[in-house]
């Protein structure tokens, strides 16, 4: 097939199958369901059985249109779910669950857009049915009808008259096939277009559904940060500390004892040695675990690099960062790709891991890959979900993708700025 | 023996000051910042600088900068880096040049002061010394894998000293054997390993360091 045509063609055939979808779910349910929808309302007053079936047919309305969501989606257009979170004990046949759903305006919205929604929906047949239509003519069907004495009509002609007509049928059959493949895609448009009016969330839906998300990340970030700070108080309290309190203990026999005993006070003072090298591995210990030294002299990639140099297997890193992000957001990335290359580490079974840092549009992705046996799940409580967690806060997300064999791959991705480009500190020492 | 300091932390800089006098040397200068170091080696030219990592002005790794630059240009200038906490990443960086007179310390081995002072006398002379916990972690990323794995737990002990920079003599003193048992177990080190036997001790060491670092950093030129 000529490159051109394809090109033509490929766009063609796939609006084509996504105006078949739609078209086919606008007439087979959107009647029925707007119907169905009035009779649960109608049935309010009249037995208050409307109560327990309104909520009932919205589950089907809501799948109907979600599924009118995800076509849109696939033609292109982003389209949210608007509905608010259903609350607790909303179950079917309670109050409280007809309150949620005829209180959110996406439950009225969807049934407003149903019914011209089917209309738009069926327009959306254009873009198989005129080409088809077309090829009819192109095959030269009604002539041979014609011909043959069929009382057969084609294109504006109802019925043909003349073989003059018939013959017609080539240049309208071409016409109508090449209108349907050009223009197909312009009803699939309207009618997406339509539905972008009344499907998506309203800008009060979406903040409320922003704030709901903001005010549960910041609770888990807050008390992600309060069990941090314990741990440290704790980790301080009975490792530094107590080891201090027993070094000056030490050093204060020493002095007690100086004259009097000297080989005393001699290994008096190398227990003390022992316990301040103690007190600063701990040190050591605890300050990694708050803010890594490398990542404050190296940034990202010179800390990242480091990591996979902790990891006993070879870890291929590749970095794309033409800035510094953020102090918070770095540090929120490197714990999260520690715990990733961790996991390599211990569970994997790899012969050999990669990590890659870009940022592109917006967003620094950070990808943990290895060759290993798969099977990684973010288990509750698992480091993994911490991560996830702690990600949420920058509304970053993760994702992880490990079938049983393998590969592991894990891919975080946050929104974030970088600084003006970096001043590289490892220039020179690569 | 004359020394350069670059400490910050005016407390540790007194303190190695002290340590470094006690012992028959001369700190012929100490400075306090990034950008101060270089022209005070080039100044003084010094038979050994001891520098911290971390320096200010910007308080991320100017000392370790400085001292690469300070190798680029004073060729065979012996440098001692002191740092809070380790990375093997700092070490390949302050190896790359394969030429001896380097050594990378935790500064709580300033605390054992005589070995402190050995390892400045060691680098002074060409030697190379690495912090103990570098070693560890070249030999854990390693582990269990290729001919590592092939040493006796005596072998890997005498590779790890040696791989601090410590000599026959020492390595022998530190775990009560003699040398010749010592030079028994290199020799068979050497041979598993497949490398070159070397009468060389600093070049020696530099290739069992290369050695230990070496796969990932043929594969993955940093």
């Amino acid at each position: 097939m000529d490159a051109s045509v394809g090109v033509l063609l490929r766009p063609a055939a796939v609006t084509a199958a996504r105006g078949l979808l739609i078209a086919l779910l606008s007439l087979a349910t959107h009647v029925a369901l707007f119907v169905l929808s009035l009779v649960a309302l109608a049935l309010i007053p009249a037995f208050g059985v409307g109560f327990a079936l309104f909520p009932v047919v919205t589950v089907a309305v809501r799948f109907c249109v979600g599924l009118h969501r995800r076509l849109a989606r696939w033609g292109g257009v982003a389209m949210a779910t608007p509905y608010l979170p259903a609350p607790a004990g909303a179950r079917f046949g309670t109050w409280r669950r007809f309150r949620w759903v005829v209180g959110d305006p996406a439950t009225w919205r969807d049934l407003a857009w149903l019914l011209p929604g089917a209309i738009t929906g069926a327009l959306c047949l254009a873009p198989l049915a005129l080409p088809m239509y077309g090829l009819e003519g192109l095959i030269g069907l009604p002539l041979i009808l014609h011909t043959a004495g069929v009382d057969y009509g084609y294109g504006p002609f109802w019925p043909l008259d003349t073989t003059f007509e018939a013959l017609l049928c080539f240049p309208i059959g071409a016409l109508l096939a090449a209108g349907g493949l050009i223009a197909g895609r312009w009803p699939v448009r309207l009618h997406e277009t339509f539905a972008g009016l009344l499907l998506p969330p309203t800008r009060g839906a979406e903040l409320a559904l922003r704030v709901r998300q903001l005010t549960v990340t910041r609770a888990e970030a807050v008390d992600a940060q309060a069990a941090e700070l314990r741990r440290i108080e704790r980790d301080l309290h009975d490792g530094a500390q107590a080891r201090l309190v027993a070094l000056s203990m030490s050093i204060g026999l020493a002095e007690q004892l100086v004259r009097d005993d000297p080989e005393a006070v001699r290994r008096l003072l190398a227990e003390a040695r022992e316990t301040s090298g103690q007190a600063l591995a701990e040190l050591r210990g605890l300050v990694r675990g708050i803010h890594p030294p490398v990542l404050a002299e190296r940034g990202l990639p010179g800390a990242v690099r480091a990591l996979a140099l902790a990891v006993p297997l070879p870890v291929e890193v590749t970095v794309d960062l033409p800035g510094r992000p953020a102090a918070p957001v770095e540090s929120a990335v490197y714990f999260a790709v520690a715990e990733a290359l961790a996991n390599v580490g211990k569970h994997s079974g790899a012969t050999r891991a990669w990590v890659e840092l870009r940022h592109a549009a917006g967003r620094l992705t950070a990808v943990v890959g290895d060759d290993g046996r798969g099977g990684a799940a973010p288990s509750a409580g698992g480091g993994l979900a911490g991560t996830g967690r702690r990600l949420a806060a920058f509304d970053g997300t993760m994702a992880v993708t490990s079938p049983a064999g393998g590969p592991t791959v894990i891919s975080m991705e946050l929104p974030c700025a970088l600084s003006s480009p970096r001043i590289s500190p490892s220039s020179g020492t690569g | 023996m004359r020394v350069v300091i670059a400490e910050d932390l005016a407390l540790l800089r007194d303190g190695l000051t002290r340590i470094l006098e006690a012992f028959d040397c001369q700190v012929v200068a100490a400075v306090d910042n990034g950008p101060s170091v270089l022209p005070a080696l080039t100044a003084h030219r010094p038979d050994v600088a001891v520098i911290d990592v971390r320096l200010p002005p910007t308080f991320t790794d100017e000392g370790l900068q400085a001292a690469v630059r300070a190798r680029v240009e004073l060729p065979g200038l012996p440098v001692l880096v002191l740092s809070q906490h380790v990375e093997q990443l700092y070490a390949r960086e302050l190896l790359a040049d394969r030429r001896g007179g380097v050594g990378y310390l935790l500064k709580d081995r300033v605390s054992h002061v005589d070995q402190f002072v050995d390892a400045v006398r060691r680098v002074a002379a060409g030697g190379t010394v690495m912090d103990p916990e570098v070693v560890a972690q070249l030999l854990a990323r390693r582990d269990g894998a290729g001919p590592l794995a092939e040493l006796t737990a005596r072998e890997r002990e005498v590779l790890g000293l040696m791989a601090e920079g410590r000599s026959n003599a020492a390595v022998a003193a530190r775990l009560f054997v003699t040398e010749k048992a010592v030079d028994k177990h290199i020799n068979s080190i050497f041979s598993k390993l497949r490398m070159p036997p070397s009468g060389d001790d600093n070049r020696r060491v530099l290739a069992v360091l290369a050695y230990l670092d070496g796969a990932d950093t043929r594969r993955f030129p940093s």
